[in-house]
């Protein structure tokens, strides 16, 4: 019982993780329709950037603060210079580039700052709870997400921004003759995302330690959960990252030896959105013709 | 009796002589003559390297079927890829097949594979497809590692060299070069064969427009599960040759990145083409080394640059910008005809 | 006058002939890849991808060449090192190793990273007798000279490390019941073949659960828990740094205190033990046979002194923390020896006999006791660790150098 309870917990910890990156993921699908396979690698660049302000000798939350600026800014610069130019093009093109900026970012995070692998300071002190079934830290990663949550629901539900921007993402024609700057919102959407990464990736790296493949994984696991939470539902993506998580967990511990877990528990996965084609929370896309 | 529409081939009707289509055919007998004789031109390692081009080319090949003219994304196809190489050299090594005796093999259990990947994957679509299909990816080396008993394991299987018949007096490389370039023709063939005909029209309709494509009466599942059949089964042969000419596979050979890989070399050589499979092939082959030789402390940022840059001038990749081209020109010659024929109209 | 001319004659002939000769003693003889002003050897690194983390042996090689060159080079050639960047993939290695043998002509192969890089080059090279090296992994397979007499290893192997751990743990735990934690590879499951070679029949009595993780899994938090659930009270981590250090922190968070074998590959102090938390690893025990370079203990002597200034010179400040920098300038220095030892006589069988007959070379980073010995039949140059307690800052040596006995 008590291994059972653990495992839980360590997969809702680790399912943070997931979900907090995931959610990155779903502000950029929501504001520009594009799966952005190198969200980790510059949720990471960013962790990178918070870490040298960190040893330059900035207090934890100034050089979180300015990370947090400088990533939103970097990603509303990338999307003016590089996905611009292919905004029109066949979504393959898409993902082709974001791939290539997937390898430019990790590329150029072990060039500069090398593979050796980085602690990385937590906010948070270093305390188990629960009888050692969660630590402090474990827990901020939950809180922080949670937040985030909020945060981008509220943005969405309620700013004026948020609803020009949903517009801007289904129908950028109407959202034009409204008024709406749609090339600013794209911006602003991977601007946001960036943030949203450069926030996972500080709480994650002292739990998971810093180094230029650090979110490789993660990726991984974050894209699985957003899917099957719903790309287009942020709730879906907390919800889905933390199903992940535990059904990775306690795939590994009961149902089959731990060198196929992954495997197990991406079929379990993909089983469960053959019933459910757009995830648990998310919108079946109506087409018309 | 009018002229009714000019039609280009009309406009372009003789050139010296010959038609066309003629013209077409030299060019093609010329190009393959060549590839035939450049391996006695060139080093056992330049052969070698234009040997995993060619195998490249027919991966990619598999994934245009699917991607380019069916409009499935596919992030898994290293996988399928790493499954017709490993039943290529488990038949060899275990069974003691000859080389040529597992392609066939190879290419029905990826083309089986693949209808049963097809399957659920009729219910997804973008990025969802794109989960599956990378699960795929990922899950290869976990169960190319399980299975150890039948793959080797993280070992891998060291594969006897495959020496060349006896009576022909050219060494291994050669040999396999010209293997390797005879099954390259014949998949083009197949596939030129498949996507110009009904079937091609029919995948290229279901990519377009689905619904239009269902209520023409098209079998869209049936259609869409042949796509991913062919191209899997296509890729598996590539395996299999890879097989051969590396002796040597192993679970790490068959990373996520080589999925990737692929990808990049179809939307690089054009998604929606024959040719730019080729292209894909020498992408995929030659610009990590150039990388490597530009820059070694960072390869892989000047390989995604390279991915960045084609993607902007070229966005339909390079076989497809040059068939955008040829297209222009055509019609600007039809059009100029268009005129000649006008005087004669009544 | 005449009798003049004939001695002038004779003495001139005799000139003649001694001075060619000298001149072609001088010469020596050859293999591909060396001339009077050069000796080039051929490498392949994954400088990205997955395992580029071990690239750094290669910056370390290339770096230490460029120090030799420039104190004179090997009995006055230069040493040109071709590496090339495979990225881990077996496919590649055999295309870069291919072009090195075949285009760039490299005397040999030297310290290729990897298992399966090794494995995919194995046959080639020894069909065609170009010695492969020093390659930088640990498994048993490079120790064959029978059936690949041009294949030599370097690095312990890891089973030598678990039969290590082994021999301890019948001696002084009999009734232990050992759970493993392993990376689903070539490396982590030699070492747990390793354990279970060492423990002869007591093997299956006393690994009670094994646990394993993929390089791409975030945490191993998960297998942790599991093994601690499996009721053992020994412990055996075969991980990189960064899972090592991810083990060592949950074990201790959750408040199990199992005797914990923490494998050599994990176990730096700057970059396992420190992010773990120093307090949180205080009595596991590891192997080593090379300087931790985090270690206070080994920062004060001149070995260490002069390996951080050349690290420096070398522009590789970044990578004093990471002991693989430490190996690759021991690996780079026992190259250097085989070649000095060379001579003149540079050709591939030669490089093979120099290789084959070390006695006792100590190197300045390895532990002091560990020496590297070949012979015909014994191509495993380091055979030797030596058990190690941490105490909360270092390392503590304990016991004596040990002799394992490898495949």
């Amino acid at each position: 019982m008590h291994q059972l309870l653990q495992q839980i917990f360590s997969g809702l910890a680790a399912g943070a993780v997931y979900a907090s990156l995931a959610l990155a993921l779903v502000m950029i699908y929501r504001a520009t329709d594009v799966v952005n396979f190198a969200q980790g690698e510059m949720a990471m660049f960013s962790t990178y950037i918070a870490w040298t302000l960190v040893n330059a000798g900035l207090p934890f939350w100034a050089a979180f603060v300015l990370t947090l600026v400088t990533s939103f800014l970097g990603g509303m610069t990338i999307e003016r210079i590089i996905i611009r130019p292919v905004e029109n093009a066949p979504v393959l093109v898409t993902v082709v580039v974001t791939i290539g900026l997937l390898l430019i970012f990790n590329a150029l995070a072990g060039w500069i700052f090398t593979y050796t692998l980085q602690e990385f300071p937590s906010p948070f002190p270093d305390r188990t709870l629960f009888g050692a079934l969660m630590t402090t830290r474990d827990l901020g990663v939950i809180g922080v997400t949670l937040v985030m949550l909020l945060l981008l629901f509220a943005f969405f539900r309620f700013t004026a921004t948020g609803l020009a921007m949903r517009a801007a993402a289904q129908n950028p024609e109407s959202a034009r003759l409204c008024g709406i700057p749609v090339g600013r919102m794209l911006a602003i959407g991977w601007g946001l995302a960036a943030a949203i990464g450069a926030t996972a990736g500080i709480m994650v790296a002292p739990v998971l330690f810093l180094d230029p493949n650090m979110m490789g994984g993660v990726l991984l696991y974050a894209f699985t959960g957003a899917l099957l939470g719903g790309i287009t539902s942020p709730v879906g993506a907390v919800v889905g990252g933390l199903i992940v998580g535990v059904t990775e967990n306690l795939v590994g511990t009961y149902l089959i030896a731990s060198q196929l877990k992954l495997t197990v528990a991406l079929a379990l996965i993909i089983l469960v959105l053959v019933f459910r084609p757009n995830g648990l929370f998310g919108t079946a896309i109506v087409r018309r013709v | 009796m009018s002229e009714g529409l000019a039609m280009p081939q009309d406009a372009a009707a003789r050139y010296g002589g010959l038609g066309a289509g003629t013209w077409r055919w030299i060019g093609a007998l010329a190009l393959i003559a060549l590839a035939a004789a450049l391996p006695f031109a060139v080093s056992n390692y330049h052969v070698f390297e234009l040997t995993l081009v060619m195998i490249y080319a027919i991966a990619v090949l598999g994934l245009n079927i699917l991607t380019g003219y069916n409009g499935q994304i596919s992030l898994g196809h290293g996988g399928f890829f790493a499954a017709g190489a490993y039943t290529a050299a488990i038949l060899m090594h275990r069974y003691g097949l000859p080389y040529w005796a597992t392609l066939a093999p190879a290419g029905l259990v990826c083309f089986a594979l693949g209808v049963l990947f097809g399957l659920p994957a009729l219910r997804f679509e973008g990025p969802y497809l794109a989960l599956v299909t990378l699960a795929m990816a990922v899950a290869t080396p976990q169960l190319l590692k399980y299975f150890d008993s039948w793959t080797g394991g993280q070992q891998g299987i060291n594969l006897v060299k495959i020496q060349p018949p006896p009576g022909l007096g050219i060494d291994r490389d050669r040999w396999l070069y010209l293997v390797v370039l005879v099954v390259l023709l014949l998949a083009m063939r197949v596939a030129a064969n498949m996507l110009n005909g009904r079937t091609g029209r029919a995948f290229v309709a279901i990519r377009d427009h689905p619904i239009a494509a269902a209520a023409m009466g098209i079998d869209v599942a049936r259609y869409k599960t042949l796509a991913f059949g062919t191209s899997t089964a296509l890729t598996g042969i590539a395996g299999a040759l890879s097989a051969m000419v590396i002796s040597f596979v192993a679970p790490e050979s068959f990373s996520l990145f080589l999925s990737l890989s692929f990808l990049v070399g179809s939307a690089v050589g054009g998604i929606a083409t024959i040719s730019g499979a080729i292209v894909g092939g020498l992408f995929i082959e030659f610009v990590p080394n150039l990388a490597n030789d530009i820059s070694d402390a960072a390869p892989w940022a000047i390989y995604g640059l390279a991915m960045l840059l084609l993607m902007y001038a070229m966005p339909r990749g390079v076989a497809g910008s040059v068939g955008l081209l040829l297209q222009r020109f055509q019609s600007r010659r039809a059009s100029r005809s268009d005129q000649d024929h006008k005087g004669r109209m009544p | 006058m005449k009798v003049k001319h004939a001695v002038t004659a004779g003495l001139s002939a005799a000139g003649l002939i001694l001075a060619s000769s000298l001149a072609a003693f001088a010469a020596g003889q050859y293999g591909p890849g060396v001339s009077d002003t050069e000796i080039k050897l051929g490498n392949t690194m994954p400088y990205s991808g997955p395992a580029s983390s071990y690239g750094i042996i290669g910056k370390v090689d290339a770096a230490y060449f460029a120090m030799i060159n420039e104190q004179g080079g090997i009995n006055g050639r230069k040493i040109t090192f071709i590496s090339r960047d495979d990225s881990y993939s077996p496919p590649k290695t055999v295309e870069q190793v291919r072009q090195l043998v075949e285009q760039d002509q490299v005397l040999l192969i030297f310290n290729s990273l990897g298992t399966p890089p090794n494995m995919a080059i194995h046959g080639y090279l020894n069909d065609n007798k170009v010695p492969q090296l020093f390659p930088a992994t640990g498994a048993d397979q490079w120790n064959d000279p029978k059936h690949f007499p041009w294949t030599m290893m370097w690095l312990p192997s890891y089973s030598i490390e678990s039969h290590i751990y082994a021999r301890f743990i019948l001696k002084n735990l009999p009734n232990a019941k050992i759970a493993v934690l392993y990376q689903n590879d070539d490396y982590g499951k030699d070492y747990l073949n390793g354990l279970r070679d060492g423990l002869g029949d007591k093997a299956s009595k006393m690994i009670v659960a094994t646990q394993s993780y993929e390089t791409t899994d975030p945490t191993v938090d998960s297998q942790i828990v599991a093994l601690q659930a499996s009721g053992a009270d020994v412990l055996m981590t075969a991980a990189i740094p960064k899972f090592a250090a991810q083990a060592v922190r949950k074990v201790y968070d959750i408040g199990w205190k199992p005797t914990h074998f923490l494998n050599s590959v994990g176990n730096a102090v700057g970059t396992v033990m420190k992010p773990a938390g120093l307090e949180k690893g205080v009595g596991i025990i590891s192997a080593a046979f090379a300087k931790d370079p985090t270690d206070p203990q080994w920062q004060s002597t001149p070995e260490y002194k002069e390996w951080l200034a050349f690290m420096t010179k070398a522009g590789l400040s970044a990578n004093t923390t990471d002991v693989q920098a430490v190996i690759g300038y021991s690996f780079a220095q026992t190259m250097v020896a085989v070649l000095k030892a060379c001579g003149d006589n540079l050709t591939r069988e030669n490089v093979m006999k120099q290789a084959a007959s070390l006695h006792d070379v100590k190197l300045p980073m390895l532990l002091p006791g560990i020496t590297l010995s070949t012979s015909a039949n014994n191509f495993d140059p380091i055979k030797q660790m030596q058990l190690q307690k941490f105490d909360g800052t270092t390392w503590r040596l304990f016991g004596d150098v040990i002799s394992g006995s490898g495949s």
